[in-house]
């Protein structure tokens, strides 16, 4: 299982930040899922050995948090929030016209594996709705229109 | 610390500081109900069934998880708890499926018995339930999703309890779900302590599940006949055309020296007993073949044999050998019967531990030797050798369980890393056999240093670390023999309170050893030499020792060892002997199976097994525990009664073998229920009524009277006894033994799923090897 | 990144320095930054805790506890290390304002954790971010870097003889994690289950050490107390209800953004003055206070102070600042409903009533507004919901039960337009959300 220079180095790092190994878990796995693209076994196993934990302990772990995955999902995951403050302003439209626009369903993969879509819980966008994150990047203040010019700017990144 | 005083529904309650609530609320009689709550397990506060009123509290608390306080004032019981609880199975009947008709769990689970309590008539959900397939785990673990009500007591009972860590919960929220650690099933230790430990019919076994009714079930309390442990279990039984069949296993009434610990054998293991190849009739070899015949036949003739032999040549040409898994009332019998029958000594069984060293260097001391029970309460454990995680798992868990309740201090002193480590303040590997000489050191022999490898510092300073501790448990395995007991032993003396364990392999090793199946030996380590009031009792038995179980081997290859009675042993598989050496001797064999010794036979007894006859059994600690018969098979007869019937066939008086009171020789005809546990009861009452309550020459009862009063160390309560507690025996009084040989010591070769002939003939041990890939590699034969 | 807005009542003390390069140490350093720190390290560790109780700062994540208080529950001397902790989890539906603190002056949390720290006699701080807010942990990460780099924090700070380490956490998506047991769970890297309690996270916290956890915003206030005074701070708010904070208006309002606004600030003002009044020109149907937990007010109950006690006088919660404001074309029982969706699916599942209780109530939420509801159903709500009101394990189930009661009795004649077959009111066309 290779990471890159960054993790390492990050993962040395952090496991001098506390006093028992386990607690860089959670970051830690956010950080390899987002090399790794998914949370597979190998990648499981390894920081599992790392942490002196069972890979049970670390898959409970893992299925305990949203952002977590075991399964693989597309270049770019659409997150479109749906919660109170975006659905006032039109959140529930914008999910539906990604799901449109992208022939998929909530956590489907477009076939090419581009993209993603996912419905999700409040990201803190609520003064700024409707608001919709791709991978970490926030967008807000999205219409129907600006989210197709969103949408367009990662299917040109590829 | 001090008591603390609370008033619970109006009642005053004085409670030790640090009490919980919930069991304050017990210790009255006031039952708070609860789901995720179990005693010794970490606290949850999950299932919110426990809430009370605590007067100064806004809201209800968790009885379960609230310390008393002084002048605490709760309510238990109130429109307002009883609606909290209400709602709380009413949430949790939502998704259940309501499948009790056919649930294992149904008649004996607590949900079904909190709804009739709390009443949820009204379903108030028209949606549909969320639904999951059940799954097989493992051979015997089964796991039906939409029963379980998320209590974590098996998580629990699986990490803190048995250190496995093969359940954990997998998800959030509603789609949380119990699961195994390796995908869909289980890598584990097999015991089983998640299904008895789950309160409603979410995880079954897989050797019970849909078999039957709780209620059609009867019950019986006996003791596992695996390893020597002794835990107690609590079998059920129904009737089949063969008689009583187990068909389950647990000991969910939490009474016994292991609480409500089983490990794999204890729970599923008894299904050897209803194997198809067991033998149900006797067989006399009758031109070569072994051919079925008569009970009457067949004594006759083993009477006829045995009487001429010892008419010609003495009673030295019979050799007897005898069992680790019959009962000390069997055992004794057995040996009294060679030497005061026979008039041989030579008898002899399968040793796995040098209990005469052990017994003669605590001669004289009292309450040196630790019973399973001081291993739970001990302030620090020394483990020397063993792998008791394999080995004696009860012994492992008493360890753990200490370690994690109490704090209690384990060294672990071991040639592998054995799994106790974890549990270890501190653990010392060693290279394979110093554990002699370790005990060397600790007795003050430096030069043993030598052979330990490490640091002179860091072992002194163990030997040092280990003399400032009080009340240690010395545990060590058979690894240790002879003078490296004696060392150890010395070592002890100077650690105030420091009580002992040897570790011996089977059911009733220990019984064996205590009840004289030595060539040697008479019970309570007495050299045959001097016989003292055994003489006088017994009348004339021979005083020079007779052959051990190989020179018996020697002697029958050399053509003097005429015949060979064997009890419930298998020596032919377990000491390689070569069968041929016994083609001239008549050899008799009581067996439940067609073992490699009974094929050679020239007459086979089907015999009854433990959990088909009455008796007492003595554990590696030294615990007396009475065995009480449950299942049965039709055909079959205990030892105890094959024994007195071929005396009585040899045209020996039965009553000098067996004490039997009132009875008649025609009592021989019947078994009165004495075997059936029938006559324990009778017991009870007899004996509180100062009455004599000897019935047949078959009530073991009579024999344990003998037994108590000549066998050092068994003047134990009987009273407590017939109540089904355990009772420690010891070594105080013993004789002073002879050294024997080292070599006849040879370990079991079980493990967790393996235990000997018996394990052999189970289906449940067999499957969950299978599916570990953990093939038997090598048969191996009990006794 | 996100935009910032202004309005003339606004009293700016956290979002002093927001628009103006201070996550950039130097210019931190230029806008008075760390000089509170350095003024703590001269004072002793009461004279701070009392200063802080003094300003009235109360807790920003939402409970409103006050801040010196629970500084003065840790316990003076302890076996085991102490910790703070900054809660920047920051997962209230209606919430988002600690974004706009990591973003703009992530130094003010560290020298808010700083100077907790001081006070209570610990010696390492960590500060949890939430997992969707990477960009913002990036920044974060790079400014604990830099104040290492010039010896803020770590060994002897300031010259002080005194040790402090601070570190970077992050989350991986959960809102229950926003809870504090339930935070520290996740920090040890567990399952964000939340712990029994007692024994409080004051007295065994972290790794079984006494730890104040704190939110972001609350320990943002903190260098603005100690350099301009408790008196200053209290007398900017209401009684007991010290300095300002930053409310964070959405919905249907024509200027909704994070406001900072004094303590007791009148809310219909705050809805018709600072937040532009309802888009669209629609009229006002309710208001959610204070995040999604907290009970919904309606028009004629929201000429209140926004502060925690005249708040909780209206019957519902000033909760995190998050000011949710609803038209008259929202469907109440479509809002219910998706309310509920929420703690659904954040539900930790650890208890009964929480786990098997919102999902019953998300079930019945949602046949009803497809139209197939039943009168029963009503009163099937409320009463699903009072029995987890005050019996669940964390405040989770509450923060469900709450909101729920109130939509029904504020809004039942809603729910029963919804009753026999007839189509929602106020439908739009939508499919229902996939979310599950
Ligand atoms: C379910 C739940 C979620 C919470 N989420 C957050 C959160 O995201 N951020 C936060 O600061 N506090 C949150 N809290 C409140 C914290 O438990 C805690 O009270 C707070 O961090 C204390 O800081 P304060 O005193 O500065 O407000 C939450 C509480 C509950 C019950
Ligand atoms: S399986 Fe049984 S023991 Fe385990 S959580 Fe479910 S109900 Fe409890
Ligand atoms: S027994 Fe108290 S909450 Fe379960």
């Amino acid at each position: 299982m290779k990471f890159s220079e960054e993790f390492e180095k990050r993962f040395a790092d952090m496991l001098t930040h506390y006093p028992t190994k386990r607690s860089c878990l959670v970051p830690t796995l956010l950080y390899a899922q987002d090399e790794a693209g998914y949370l597979s076994d190998e990648v499981i196993a390894e920081l599992a050995g790392r942490l002196e934990l069972t890979e049970l302990d670390v898959r409970n772990v893992i299925s305990y948090y949203s952002m977590l995955t075991t399964k693989p999902r597309g270049q770019y995951n659409v997150q479109v929030c749906t919660n109170i403050a975006c659905m006032l302003r039109g959140g529930e439209e914008l999910l539906e016209h990604c799901k449109k626009k992208l022939g998929i369903g909530h956590k489907g993969t477009t076939p090419d594996g581009q993209f993603s879509l996912e419905e999700v819980e409040c990201i803190g966008a609520c003064s700024w709705a409707p608001a919709v994150q791709v991978n970490y990047d926030f967008h807000e203040n999205l219409t129907v229109e600006k989210m197709d010019k969103v949408l367009a700017g990662y299917q040109e990144k590829k | 610390m001090a008591d603390v005083n609370i008033t619970v529904d109006g009642k005053a309650v004085k409670t030790p500081a640090g009490t919980l609530l919930i069991e304050a609320c017990k210790s009255v009689g006031i039952e708070v109900p609860s789901f995720c709550y179990y005693p010794n397990l970490s606290l949850q506060g999950a299932c919110r069934m426990c809430l009370v009123k605590v007067e100064k509290m806004p809201k209800l608390q968790t009885a379960c998880t609230t310390v008393v306080a002084e002048g605490m004032i709760v309510t238990t019981d109130s429109d307002e708890i009883r609606q909290a609880r209400k709602g709380m199975v009413e949430l949790l009947l939502g998704n259940h499926p309501l499948d009790c008709p056919v649930c294992d769990a149904g008649g004996e689970c607590e949900l079904q018995d909190m709804t009739f309590s709390y009443g949820a008539a009204e379903s108030k959900y028209i949606e549909p339930k969320n639904h999951r397939e059940e799954q097989q785990w493992s051979p015997v673990v089964f796991f039906d999703r939409p029963r379980c009500i998320l209590c974590y007591r098996c998580v629990r009972v699986c990490n803190e309890g048995m250190d496995v860590a093969a359940l954990g919960v997998q998800n959030r929220g509603v789609s949380s779900i119990i699961a195994p650690n390796n995908e869909d099933h289980l890598e584990c230790e097999e015991c089983g302590m998640c299904i008895d430990i789950c309160p409603v019919g979410a995880l079954t076994s897989g050797s019970y599940r849909y078999k039957t009714r709780p209620w059609e079930m009867n019950h019986v309390g006996t003791v596992c006949t695996h390893c020597g442990d002794g835990c107690k279990t609590t079998l059920g039984v129904r009737r089949a055309d063969t008689g009583m069949e187990i068909v389950r296993g647990d000991n969910r009434d939490k009474s016994g020296i292991n609480n409500d610990f089983l490990c794999i054998k204890g729970r599923y293991a008894f299904d050897f007993a209803n194997h198809q190849d067991r033998l149900t009739q006797p067989l006399i070899r009758k031109n070569g073949q072994l051919t079925p015949a008569t009970w009457e036949e067949a004594f006759e003739l083993i009477g006829k044999k045995f009487s001429a032999i010892r008419e010609k040549d003495g009673g030295q040409a019979i050799g007897v050998i005898g069992s680790n898994h019959t009962t000390n009332e069997e055992n004794y019998l057995l040996q009294k019967f060679a030497r005061v029958v026979l008039g041989s000594n030579n008898i002899d069984h399968h040793r796995t531990a040098d209990f005469p060293a052990f017994a003669a260097a605590l001669r004289g001391r009292a309450n040196a030797t630790a019973s399973m029970r001081d291993v739970y309460n001990a302030p620090a454990v020394l483990l020397i050798g063993n792998d008791p995680t394999e080995k004696h798992p009860l012994l492992a868990w008493q360890i753990r369980s200490n370690v994690r309740l109490h704090r209690s201090r384990l060294y672990v002193v071991n040639s592998q890393p054995i799994k106790l480590r974890r549990q270890a303040a501190g653990f010392q590997l060693i290279p394979a056999g110093a554990e002699g000489a370790f005990a060397a050191f600790l007795a003050g022999e430096d030069a043993a240093l030598a052979s330990l490898g490490g640091s002179k510092d860091g072992w002194t300073a163990l030997r040092d670390k280990l003399k400032t501790e009080e009340n240690l448990v010395i545990v060590f395995g058979s690894e240790l023999r002879e003078g490296d007991i004696t060392a150890l032993v010395k070592f002890g003396s100077a650690v105030p309170g420091a009580k002992f364990l040897a570790l011996a392999d089977y059911a009733n090793s220990r019984g064996a050893a205590d009840m004289g199946l030595y060539p040697d030996l008479l019970p309570g380590y007495l050299p045959v030499a001097e016989a003292g009031k055994f003489h006088q009792e017994w009348g004339g038995i021979p005083s020079a020792p007779g052959l051990s179980l190989p020179e018996m081997a020697e002697s029958a290859k050399a053509g003097k060892l005429k015949a060979l009675y064997v009890v419930g042993a298998n020596p032919i598989a377990r000491f390689g002997i070569d069968p041929f050496v016994f083609s001239k001797s008549f050899v008799v064999v009581q067996d439940m199976f067609l073992t490699e010794t009974a094929v050679i036979a020239d007459v086979v007894l089907p015999a009854a097994n433990a959990y088909e006859k009455s008796g007492s059994v003595t554990n590696t600690s030294g615990d007396l525990q009475l065995v009480k018969k449950a299942g049965e098979v039709t055909g079959t007869k205990g030892d105890f009664e094959m024994i007195v019937r071929i005396a009585d066939a040899m045209g020996f008086d039965v009553r000098q073998l067996v004490p039997f009171g009132r009875g008649t020789r025609a009592d021989m005809g019947q078994t009165r229920g004495a075997q059936s546990g029938e006559a324990d009861r009778h017991a009870v009452w007899l004996e509180a009524n100062g009455l004599e309550l000897k019935m047949s020459p078959f009530d073991p009862m009579a024999i344990l009277d003998e037994i108590q009063r000549l066998v050092p160390g068994y003047n134990i309560s009987r009273l407590a006894l017939l109540s089904g507690n355990d009772q420690q025996t010891n070594f105080a009084a013993s004789g002073p033994a002879v050294a024997q040989k080292p070599e006849l010591i040879v370990p079991a070769a079980d493990g967790l799923f393996r235990s000997g002939t018996l394990g052999r003939y189970s289906h449940t041990l067999h499957s969950v090897m299978e599916n570990k890939d953990r093939q038997p590699s090598e048969e191996v034969a009990a006794d | 990144m996100a935009d910032l807005v202004s309005h003339s009542d606004e009293v700016k003390i956290v979002s002093r320095r927001f628009g103006q390069g201070a996550a950039n140490l130097d210019r931190y350093l230029e806008l008075d930054g760390y000089k509170a720190v350095q003024k703590a390290l001269s004072m002793q560790p009461d004279d701070i805790i009392n200063l802080v109780k003094n300003s009235g700062l109360r807790g920003r994540g939402g409970a409103g506890f006050s801040t010196g208080m629970k500084w003065s529950f840790v316990p003076k001397t302890a076996p085991k290390p102490k910790y703070v902790l900054c809660n920047g989890d920051e997962s209230e539906p209606g919430t988002c304002k600690d974004r706009l603190i990591f973003e703009h002056d992530p130094h003010s949390v560290i020298e808010g954790v700083m100077i907790a720290a001081l006070a209570v006699g610990s010696q390492a701080g960590y500060i949890y971010i939430r997992g969707e807010y990477r960009y913002l942990s990036n920044i974060m990460q790079k400014a604990i870097a830099d104040a290492y780099a010039r010896g803020f924090i770590g060994k002897n700070i300031f010259g002080s003889g005194r040790d402090l380490e601070i570190y970077w956490h992050g989350g991986a998506g959960a809102y229950e994690v926003g809870e504090e047991s339930a935070l520290m769970e996740s920090l040890e890297g567990k399952r964000g289950i939340p712990r029994i309690r007692p024994p409080f996270p004051a007295v065994v916290g972290l790794w079984g050490g006494p730890t104040v956890i704190n939110n972001a915003e609350t320990l943002a206030s903190v260098p603005h107390i100690l350099l301009g005074g408790a008196e200053w701070y209290a007398g900017l708010g209401t009684p007991k209800n010290g300095g300002t904070r930053l409310f964070c208006l959405s919905g249907n309002l024509n200027k909704p953004g994070v406001y900072e606004l004094p303590m007791g600030y009148n809310l219909k003002k705050m809805i018709e003055e600072v937040g532009g009044g309802i888009a669209n020109g629609r009229k006002l149907k309710a208001v959610v206070p204070g995040g999604s937990s907290t009970p919904v007010l309606l028009p004629n109950e929201i000429d209140v102070a926004m502060d925690f006690d005249s708040v909780a006088k209206a019957g519902s919660m000033l909760g995190s600042g998050g000011v949710v404001v609803l038209d008259d074309t929202t469907c109440m029982v479509k809002f219910a409903l998706r309310t509920i969706k929420f703690y659904q699916h954040e539900s930790c599942g650890w208890c009964i009533p929480c786990r098997e209780g919102t999902d019953w109530l998300k079930k019945t939420l949602t046949r009803f507004h497809h139209g197939a509801g039943q009168k029963k159903d009503i009163d099937n709500i409320q009463y699903l919901a009072e029995n987890m009101l005050g019996r669940t394990f964390c405040p989770l189930g509450d923060a469900a039960a709450m909101p729920t009661i109130a939509f029904v009795k504020k809004f039942r004649q809603e729910f029963e337009d919804h009753l026999d077959g007839k189509p929602c009111p106020y439908e739009k066309n939508v499919a229902e959300p996939a979310l599950a």
